[in-house]
């Protein structure tokens, strides 16, 4: 449209720069601070420019990082997949079988069974992490990996979604030949509803990864072990125990090792954010 | 899958039409296997959604007493609400709601605008950039909570973190952790962990916004904040309440930000929030107390959400 840039004065381009601009940099301070604070020895820490890199020390950070407590930032690592990605791996595909029952089948019950997960989506996580903690510490779960993976597996936000999504996605037409090819309801789901479904379950998949990273209280409440614990967890804890000799930068190297990949992942993902959540928004 | 749609209609409808008995072993078939696909969910929803919400329920109205000196073995009794009116009647559990009522009453509508607001810039047509900006607003969001308070836990601190130096050269001293202070230093928190994510929202409704609505108004001379205020804000109220709602509730269940600040701030006490409150009264095997609380915490939150979730629907409604 043309005759809309012609129309739209340079001021109205500056402005929209300026303001812009301004969150930008809003946003993208903090991240920078954690990248050049990352290469800087201890000493350098508190002595240079913390908006400027000094003495790269990045490699020797990282060596601290992974030698702290023998080696225990890799054991966290290995937790933090095991919880997040397989968390939400589990989750994901849970949550698609549900959704794909609730969007492309009728049956008595339906309507009751959406209300109740719908329900269930507007409390969030968090707010199940001390109930779960007296159930767990009551049948003696507490301080086990299945204490935080299990109720990592449920995502009513994702049935939510997965149930809109495919009542919009899958035409019913498909699935009703494929029956009458003789093929069963397994069969269908796997061949024709899963397929169809998957933008949608990137993003259920994305939601979930993020819901269990960030529910902070439950292996908090859970974990009394070391060795269990996920990167949050154990870098809170290095944060806190500076006075028993875990210096700031081996925290704040480690803490720039446990986004990186992650940031990485979300800027290649992010597109898949944007029709999915708005198209199970409250209308 | 290329199956031939029409051969599929016709023989569907003959079977509708001719033989009842397969219409209802059909309809019998799908719904076990609705009933299938639902079941691993179910179970797990139930068994790790539901049932510590009854457990929960249940250990709040009971009381534990030990016999002798607090030494012996541990009966629980029924107590009906009695937990529920200590709960109520803890200043201490009280004041954490209104810290947080306190924090959200500023920040949530503060962030929503300025999500609002970036969004628009972003759809506009005029705007500069705009993948690259977008990109760049969704970074905090990516950046797990946890992480991010610790980051900015270091960065509030004078001794390394940019922000005290910057301020102290134009002549203003600000302790970020000082115990006022320490409200505004939550709110940033939130504000840059949370605006991206609303802004996307707002976003893409915003591209859903037919472009003729907009052409139209353009044409009759209305310019683009005139547009914006009459077309595409109303064209988006659905994803504004969207996330105001989950804003909301991102306030109440307020903890990782105060719980990790507070190991820096002394402001910051070990119930600042309702769900550090609960928290604590766990930590001091008040089992049934810490129950009442979460209980009191979740029903909070669910008329909250619910609540503003029909206001604003009512609202649309009249309008």
């Amino acid at each position: 449209m043309p005759w809309r840039q012609q129309r739209t004065p340079f001021s109205a381009r500056a402005f929209s720069l300026i303001v812009m601009a301004t969150f930008a940099l809003y946003s993208l301070v903090p991240l920078w601070w954690l990248v050049v604070t990352a290469t800087k020895s201890s000493q350098d820490l508190f002595t240079t420019n913390p908006m400027w890199f000094a003495d790269f020390n990045l490699g020797q950070n990282i060596a601290d990082v992974f030698n702290q407590q023998n080696g225990i930032f890799a054991v966290w690592t290995g937790n933090t997949i095991i919880y997040c990605v397989g968390g939400a791996a589990i989750a994901t595909l849970l949550a698609a079988m549900a959704g794909y029952a609730l969007g492309k089948y009728e049956f008595p019950g339906r309507k009751v069974v959406s209300n109740i997960i719908l329900a269930a989506v507007l409390l969030p996580a968090i707010l199940f992490a001390l109930p779960l903690y007296l159930m767990f510490s009551e049948i003696q779960m507490v301080n086990t990996y299945w204490s935080v993976l299990l109720p990592s597996l449920v995502s009513p936000f994702g049935v939510f979604l997965a149930s809109t999504y495919a009542g919009q996605a899958i035409p019913t037409e498909l699935l009703e030949a494929a029956r009458l090819d003789g093929a069963s309801e397994a069969r269908i789901f796997w061949r024709i509803g899963f397929p169809i479904m998957t933008p949608a379950l990137v993003t259920v998949f994305l939601y979930q990864f993020v819901a269990i990273w960030s529910n902070y209280l439950l292996p908090v409440l859970m974990l009394n072990n070391d060795t269990l614990q996920p990167l949050s967890v154990g870098l809170v804890n290095w944060r806190e125990r500076l006075n028993e000799g875990i210096p700031y930068s081996v925290t704040i190297t480690g803490s720039l090792l446990a986004v990186v990949p992650l940031l990485l992942a979300f800027s290649i993902l992010q597109r898949y954010w944007r029709s999915d959540l708005t198209a199970g928004g409250v209308k | 899958m290329k199956a031939p749609t029409l051969p599929a209609q016709q023989l569907v409808e003959t079977g509708t039409t001719t033989t009842k008995p397969r219409k209802s072993r059909l309809g019998r078939r799908t719904t076990r296997s609705a009933l299938l696909f639902l079941v691993p969910f179910m179970i797990m929803f139930l068994s790790m959604k539901m049932a510590p919400i009854f457990y929960a329920i249940y250990q709040s109205f009971f009381k534990t007493e030990r016999s002798g000196l607090g030494v012996g073995s541990a009966k629980s009794l029924f107590a009906g609400f009695e937990n529920y009116f200590t709960a109520l009647q803890n200043s201490d559990f009280i004041a954490s709601f209104g810290r947080v009522f306190l924090i959200g009453i500023i920040q949530v509508p503060l962030m929503l605008t300025i999500a609002l607001f970036l969004a628009l810039l972003l759809d506009s047509a005029f705007s500069p950039f705009k993948r690259g900006f977008r990109l760049i607003y969704f970074l905090p969001y990516a950046f797990p909570g946890v992480i991010a308070a610790i980051m900015w836990s270091f960065l509030y601190q004078p001794n390394i973190g940019p922000f005290s130096g910057w301020l102290s050269a134009i002549g203003l001293d600000v302790n970020f952790l000082a115990n006022n202070t320490v409200f505004f230093s939550i709110g940033n928190m939130m504000t840059w962990g949370f605006t991206g994510f609303n802004m996307l929202v707002i976003y893409s409704a915003l591209q859903a916004v037919p472009e003729e609505l907009t052409e139209a108004a353009s044409l009759d001379g209305a310019g683009w904040w005139a547009t914006a205020w009459h077309i595409k804000i109303p064209a988006v109220r659905p994803a504004v309440i969207l996330t105001a709602v989950f804003s909301i509730i991102g306030t109440v269940q307020l903890y990782n930000d105060p719980a990790i600040l507070a190991k820096v701030a002394p402001g910051i006490s070990s119930t600042f929030t309702p769900i550090m409150a609960a928290q604590q009264q766990t930590a001091a095997n008040n089992y049934n107390l810490g129950a009442a609380q979460s209980v009191i915490l979740a029903l909070v939150a669910l008329v909250l959400s619910f609540g503003f979730l029909k206001f604003t629907q009512r609202k649309g409604a009249d309008s």
